[in-house]
């Protein structure tokens, strides 16, 4: 694939993430969706940077903000927004809604309700790839909140003796519900705490889709030869809330428009400009085509059956 | 036929499976050359080198965590907790993720994996290496929860289990690893939720897990000579319970005791008496009794423990009060 394929498919991920999330924000405040929503609006570059630099073999775990990793990894916008509405035709059938989206056959072993659960789920795909000498290299989607977890240290002490084919990517949008990060840790760069395992801790702006999916890249490679884990954190914001109805009290409406000015999609969309990959017209073509798309999974969600109440008890067991 | 200890049984069918099916892997805290801290895996390593046989630094949470995303990509791994009561320090990988993934999923992912870990007191290792915690699986559906008594259960059970593609929790006491039984040299498999009748009877139906069998089959030994005739049921597995057989036991005795070593309090226990006195009531001349652990953590001291923890006079004791 040339390099101007690569960043307009990079783009137009980016753009659907967006707009599939606007259009949940505004299906969950019309009470259409059920549940709890939490937006990935604003750190687009992470999981479009991250996904582009793997195979689609490779596996990724992802978080309670999980529908940007999973449209980034391929998902279906059509089963992912018929699973937020609850409905039969969703990915897991109605049964796990928005933080459990999960299709093994792209390689998402599933969004996560627990902070944290990720990393010993990817490390054990990881050990599963080595001892099945498949090739495959498992990304962990966590946050700056989940860094504290002792998941975390016994997940990067485990990869990092076993040289497992893993990379930890930290998306550092500096919150754990209200908890600013400053407070909830005593480093600046949770890539630091790589040093504690003798892995490589890379900082990354993770409004820089180029610069996350560089960085993933190498660490990719490096995983995939036998050198073992990389910790890469990606720093970012969350345009929303914790969670849709989150007041917010916790930082100031100014902190939230400085990130909007590093909009990760205005900046790569400007970049591809520069370089002639993009103009006016093609960003419409791509608005709209997106847009149908959102559309297109809005209608399939809607039409879609209810799950009959008796399947509750189906899928327990195998 | 040949006699060779539980943990021996144990042995076998880890080296069994992992010679039938390259998938599976054992991986625990000093599982390795050292051969568990119990020894049950003892010379596996030898065999199977580093990478089927996996040591792991003290890490319960990464031990379960991997195991999970390992079997969610086509590997069968058995992973040791060294004692049950640590269990707990890799809860939310067995409640939140092994338990619920498939139905998290809607059905689209199978996780072959077993938890082995040994129960139970009996070696002066008070409160936080003696405990019997099978009501905290049980209590999760999604779960198949299992404790063998004799060592050809232990092995046929064993073998079901890592063939099965849900999670196990499988229950070892530690107490009955260096006890012996007959098992054939012939391969053999046990299906998970089928309980055995361990001894016949016709007065009183005594339910029984893991050591407690043993006991309560000295009990009725015991009764047997006052003339008093008991039938002992080890459900084996907990989840999928055998409920038929018990209700048919209890439907021809009329009378029914269950014996346990964890503490009753919200016990296993409870959900059998209340399966009895759902499905078989009407036949019942006795209130359903329970033995079980006394309400208290397990203690150090041997007259302590050795009074917590049911006896084979308890049982008799109760057997009688039934009568």
């Amino acid at each position: 694939m040339g390099e101007e394929k690569l960043w307009l498919d990079m783009y137009i991920s980016m753009v659907r993430i967006r707009k599939f999330e606007e259009k949940v924000v505004e299906l969950f405040a019309q009470g259409k969706i059920p549940g709890f929503v939490h937006s990935y609006i604003g750190e687009e570059a992470v999981a479009v940077g991250a996904c582009s630099a793997l195979e689609p073999t490779d596996y990724i775990t992802s978080t309670h903000r999980g529908h940007g990793h999973l449209i980034a990894k391929g998902g279906d916008l059509k089963y992912m927004m018929a699973e937020l509405y609850g409905k039969k035709t969703g990915y897991c059938k109605g049964k796990g809604g928005s933080m459990h989206i999960a299709d093994v056959d792209l390689g998402i072993l599933g969004a996560n309700g627990i902070v944290g659960a990720g990393l010993p789920i990817a490390t054990g795909a990881a050990l599963s790839s080595y001892l099945q000498r498949n090739g495959r290299v498992a990304l962990c989607f966590f946050s700056d909140g989940a860094s504290n977890r002792g998941t975390f240290h016994e997940s990067l002490n485990m990869a990092s003796i076993w040289k497992l084919p893993v990379v930890f990517l930290c998306e550092n949008n500096m919150y754990g519900i209200s908890m600013p990060q400053r407070k909830g840790m005593a480093v600046e760069d949770i890539a630091d705490r790589a040093a504690a395992y003798g892995i490589p801790g890379v900082v990354v702006d993770g409004n820089d889709v180029i610069a996350v999916y560089e960085a993933v890249k190498e660490a990719v490679t490096r995983a995939r030869a036998g050198g073992g884990p990389t910790l890469i954190e990606a720093k970012t914001a969350r345009w929303r809330g914790h969670f849709e109805g989150d007041p917010q009290i916790y930082r100031t409406p100014e902190e939230i428009e400085d990130w909007k000015k590093k909009c990760p999609i205005m900046r790569f969309q400007e970049k591809l400009i520069k370089m002639g990959i993009l103009d006016e017209a093609k960003i419409r073509e791509i608005e709209s085509m997106i847009a149908r798309e959102v559309e297109e999974a809005v209608r399939f969600a809607e039409e879609s059956p209810y799950p009959e109440p008796e399947e509750a008890l189906e899928d327990v067991y195998a | 036929m040949r006699e060779i200890t539980y943990a021996e049984a144990i042995r076998e069918a880890l080296r069994e499976e992992m010679k039938r099916d390259e998938r599976v892997y054992i991986i625990g805290e000093d599982v390795g050359r050292f051969g568990g801290c119990f020894g049950v895996t003892k010379g596996l390593w030898e065999e199977f080198g580093d990478d089927r046989v996996k040591d792991t630094p003290i890490s319960e949470t990464a031990i379960i965590g991997s195991s999970v995303g390992a079997a969610a990509t086509g590997m069968r791994p058995v992973a040791e907790i060294m004692f049950c009561d640590f269990m707990g320090v890799a809860m939310d990988e067995i409640t939140n993720q092994a338990a619920k993934m498939r139905y998290m999923f809607g059905g689209k992912v199978k996780l072959p994996m077993v938890i082995r870990t040994p129960v139970g007191g009996g070696l002066c290792a008070a409160a936080q290496h003696s405990q019997s915690l099978e009501a905290w699986f049980t209590h999760l559906p999604g779960l198949k929860v299992v404790m063998p008594s004799t060592p050809y259960d232990a092995k046929g059970l064993l073998k079901a289990s890592i063939r099965d593609d849900n999670p196990v929790i499988f229950l070892e006491h530690k107490m009955l690893y260096g006890v012996k039984g007959t098992v054939p040299e012939e391969e053999y498999v046990i299906p998970l939720g089928v309980a055995d009748v361990k001894r016949e009877g016709r007065d009183v139906t005594i339910i029984a897990t893991s050591l407690m069998v043993y006991k309560s089959l000295e009990a009725a030994k015991l009764l047997e000579k006052e003339g008093i005739s008991v039938e002992v049921v080890d459900p084996r597995t907990l989840y999928p319970l055998d409920e038929e057989k018990i209700i048919n036991s209890v439907k021809k005795t009329h009378r029914a005791i269950v014996v346990h070593e964890a503490v009753e309090r919200n016990g296993f226990g409870g959900e059998i008496v209340a399966i009895i006195m759902e499905k078989a009531f009407e036949y019942l001349d006795a209130p359903v009794k329970r033995v079980c652990g006394k309400n208290t953590p397990i203690p150090f001291s041997p007259p302590l423990e050795r009074f917590v923890i049911p006896q084979v006079e308890d049982i008799v004791n109760a057997v009688k009060s039934l009568l």
